[in-house]
């Protein structure tokens, strides 16, 4: 199996695993970081969502050979200590239920107002849609988003 | 208050005991079980008992610190902070002393735990006060006994404990005294306008862990040596295994085995991604083994038996055919609704290690017991060789019920001695699901001299009927010749509870009949809702379910909140009321149309569910009660044809997604009665109250779910 070096939180790893696994998969199984969580495998939902180089991906399908060298930050290194204007409004607004997709909302959220400091209601909207929360606290996010882009 | 000595005589004998801490501390067993299901196994005799009689633990440190084990399977519905909330008020010590940890004892011990039914919180509240006002007296005597005075000349508050002379001792100051007293017997429970953290907005505990990305769940836990296992179930209800061909599986990488176990192959992998891989390249034959069955089937068999004469009788109230043959009017109307997947966001998955010592198994379950019981049969193993854990669940929805995932971890490992975790993929979860069943209402009413006379609701379901209680609820007792029938449809498919079993449904149907009714007899829809409760108040029928005069304060509270009939040009609203799960809830959509096609703006609820514990964590149950209500009604479509699903993944499958999303705006009913649950009440009348308001906005009834096919129908037609 082939070698593959990635930068992870700033840190440099290689890994060997066959060319078409997702890099969801490197995070969790190889690098036992998983907080970057596995839904639908398809891109369809978000749960998967880190960044390559400040753009927020779904992790579940890009295979590692197509991202060899990038950068990459996940949950675990978006901040110290969840102290990411984001991650600060999630719990001001006390966003999860079950908690499970957060991750990936947050992941989601940090990209979009990186691009977008000051959104309106509607750019929100959008910008989350892609995002599944099946326990819905869509309200929750909405205002999480809009206070961190006041906080940030 | 009598009732409450009444349950103390019970519970100082039964539920608690104290023990000093080798390393400090004093430790208190209780049994939060006996408090989550009136049916859990309560110890009898208290000397005769040891700490591994008790699943939930409270630790008072030498410096005050209180920490809380919580057992109870937390699924996303909060109670894993509001359970210990109401130990730490009646306690007496402030929120920031104490933290919450899932319960880490003996798995053995976990085995009287459950999540479901919206009734932890309920069936927990007398307990769980009486857990830290026990507590809180013993430490209140040790500080007594310490000082040389009468304990009823001290008080204690927020962890401090004052004599009358304004000495002060701090809980952690007595803890080593109190252990070893004996157990009070007659403590007073605070009243609630005392509460200092019963009411209060309070965060949810894992919020920092779950923010941060730290493992949580099923899915996050790892074992030493662990492997992963794909499993290739049937493609179709009704087919079994003929034979299969591993040769491509085992030439990929990371495969480890493969295994045949019953009709099912599970592959072993290194790590998930191999498993999968081996999954999908297996080649299967399969036979059939029973008739397949297909959407139209169903269909055709849950007509039939509406329209035939084979139904139970689940209540009879006066004479309906007499009803129907004296009106002035007839309504009848059938009602229909798909399949529906769960489809929790965190797949199915479940660890096993089965070894000659014991059998280990570790994931996301809220039937602990019951799995674990079904697993020792399964692999003949004795009860108490059985260890589980749980962990947090990503979701629930009553698809975490059923241990079909540990069940199949259990039987893999037993065959490879491996430790293993099975891994659903979103196909696997969606496609191997238990179901919430189809089925199909037909309700008829009849009116005479401006009077609802008579009402009969009969269900035909597949696999099962709504359970017993159910039709004591509204309208039952509010009019004269009533009567529910059900009967069912014996399928292959399987199915089971989904979030507020069968009036998930029913309520929709309910509601859309009764804005029918109201709209017949020119009557405004809560109005009328209100006019038929009076009819119920003062009823000796015990049993009947709802309070009216709670009912009718919900939906007087919704309709002000609403601005109900005052809205702008272009929005349209709807009403539905709905008690289930011992919570009474009223809600009014607010939707504007778009090409044909509803966008639910805005949904505003009343809630009466007793004492709000925590607001915060009550309004977020609200909030996606309601949303998930919506957007089932709206998009949620699952269908089969030959036995096969035919939505197998979120790109076939619509889930409501943000720009859907309604604001929610939650309001409770102030209330001093003891709290009932909020998993579940929340979502039953949200269909209704969009399809009514897709009536006002339309003029057209929409009597069959998921709303979105049945709206890009009437489009169609209208475009031609």
């Amino acid at each position: 199996m082939p070698n593959y070096t990635l930068k992870i939180n700033g840190e440099q790893v290689t890994v060997t695993v066959d060319a078409d696994t997702p890099l969801l998969w490197v995070l969790r199984d190889e690098l036992t970081m998983v907080g970057t969580k596995f839904g639908c495998g398809i891109a369809q939902c978000g749960a998967c969502t880190v960044h390559i180089n400040n753009t927020a991906v779904r992790s579940c399908s890009l295979p590692i050979s197509s991202i060899e060298g990038e950068s990459i930050t996940t949950i675990e290194g978006l901040s110290d200590n969840g102290t990411h204007p984001v991650q600060e409004a999630w719990k001001e607004i006390d966003v999860p239920q079950c908690g499970y997709c957060q991750a990936g909302q947050i992941m989601t959220a940090a990209a979009f107002l990186k691009e977008n400091s000051s959104p309106t209601k509607e750019e929100i909207r959008e910008a989350m849609h892609g995002n599944i929360c099946r326990c819905a606290s869509y309200n929750r996010i909405e205002k999480a988003v809009e206070l961190a882009a006041k906080n940030s | 208050m009598k009732s409450q000595n009444k349950s103390l005589n019970f519970s100082r004998r039964n539920f608690l005991k104290t023990s000093v801490l080798a390393g400090g501390g004093m430790l208190i067993g209780f049994n939060l079980l006996s408090a989550c299901r009136p049916e859990a196994i309560v110890p009898v005799d208290i000397s005769k008992l040891n700490f591994n009689d008790f699943n939930a633990f409270i630790k008072i440190s030498e410096e005050g610190y209180v920490t809380i084990f919580s057992p109870n399977p937390e699924i996303g519905q909060g109670v894993k902070t509001s359970m210990p909330m109401i130990i730490a008020e009646e306690l007496d010590v402030s929120w920031d002393k104490v933290s919450v940890a899932q319960g880490l004892y003996d798995p053995v011990n976990y085995q009287r735990q459950v999540a479901g039914g919206s009734q932890s919180i309920r069936f927990g509240w007398d307990a769980l006060r009486q857990t830290g006002a026990t507590t809180k007296q013993m430490l209140v005597n040790a500080a007594a006994a310490k000082w040389g005075v009468e304990a009823s000349t001290c008080s204690a508050s927020q962890g401090i404990i004052t004599n009358a002379n304004g000495d002060t001792l701090g809980y952690g100051e007595v803890v080593k005294e109190a252990a070893i007293l004996e157990i009070p017997e007659n403590v007073s429970l605070k009243e609630s306008k005392d509460y200092n953290i019963i009411g209060q907005d309070i965060k949810n505990v894992d919020i920092h862990k779950i923010i941060t990305g730290k493992p949580l769940f099923g899915l996050d836990y790892i074992s030493e040596g662990m492997v992963y296992a794909s499993v290739l179930r049937p493609p179709a209800f009704g087919k079994k295994l003929a034979s299969f061909d591993d040769r491509i599986t085992k030439g990929i990488n990371g495969v480890l085995e493969v295994v045949k176990f019953g009709n099912k192959i599970a592959v072993l992998g290194s790590n998930t991604w191999a498993a999968m891989k081996g999954k999908k390249a297996l080649v299967a034959e399969w036979k059939n083994d029973a008739k397949l069955e297909s959407t139209k089937d169903h269909d055709t068999e849950l007509f039939k038996i509406l329209n035939g004469k084979k139904f139970e009788t689940n209540r009879e109230d006066g004479n309906v055919e007499s009803a129907f043959r004296n009106a002035d009017k007839i309504i009848e109307r059938t009602y229909e609704s798909p399949f529906l997947p769960h489809n929790c966001m965190e797949p199915m998955n479940f660890y096993a290690h089965v070894t000659p010592e014991k059998v280990h198994l570790v994931g996301p379950i809220q039937t602990p017991a019951w799995t674990a019981s079904k697993i020792s049969k399964l692999l003949n193993r004795k009860p108490e060789e059985i260890h589980l854990e749980m962990t947090r669940m990503g979701g629930g929805f009553g698809r975490r019920l059923y241990g079909d995932f540990a069940e199949e971890a259990a039987q893999i490992s037993n065959i490879t001695k491996k430790p293993i975790k099975v891994v659903f993929s979103r196909e696997d979860d969606m496609t191997a699901g238990t179901y919430r069943p189809a089925i199909k209402y037909r309700i008829k009413a009849s009116i005479k001299d401006g009077k609802i006379t008579g009402y009969h609701l009969k269900e035909a379901a597949i696999n099962g009927n709504m359970y017993g209680l159910i039709a004591n609820f509204f309208p039952a007792g509010c009019i004269p010749n009533y009567k529910v029938s059900t009967a069912n449809y014996k399928s292959k498919i399987t199915t089971g509870a989904w979030r507020a079993p069968y009036t998930n449904f029913l309520a929709f149907a309910e509601q859309s009949f009764f804005n029918e009714l109201a709209t017949e007899l020119d009557k405004d829809h809560p109005s009328l809702l209100i006019e038929l409760l009076q009819n119920v108040k003062g009823t000796k029928d015990e049993r009947i379910q709802y309070s009216p005069e709670r009912m009718e304060e919900t939906i007087k509270l919704a309709v002000k909140k609403s601005n109900w009939g005052n809205t702008t040009e272009g929005t349209y609203q709807g009403f539905s009321a709905y008690y289930s799960h011992n919570t009474h809830v009223a809600e009014v959509a607010d939707i504007v149309m778009k090409n044909g096609i509803p966008l639910v703006k805005k949904v505003t609820v009343a809630v009466d569910c007793g004492i709000v514990v925590n607001p915060l964590g009550a309004k977020n149950q609200v909030e996606g009660g309601v949303i998930d209500g919506v957007g089932h009604a709206m998009y949620g479509n699952f269908s089969f044809k030959e036995g096969t699903p035919q939505a197998v993944n979120f790109d076939n499958y619509r889930l409501i997604r943000m720009q859907e999303t309604p604001e929610v705006s939650t309001h409770f009913v102030e209330s001093g009665l003891s709290p009932t649950g909020l998993g579940e009440p929340g979502l039953p009348p949200a269909g209704g109250a969009v399809a009514n308001a897709i009536h006002t906005a339309t003029g057209e009834r929409l009597l069959k779910q998921p709303f979105i096919n049945e709206l890009e129908m009437s489009k169609s037609k209208i475009l031609g």
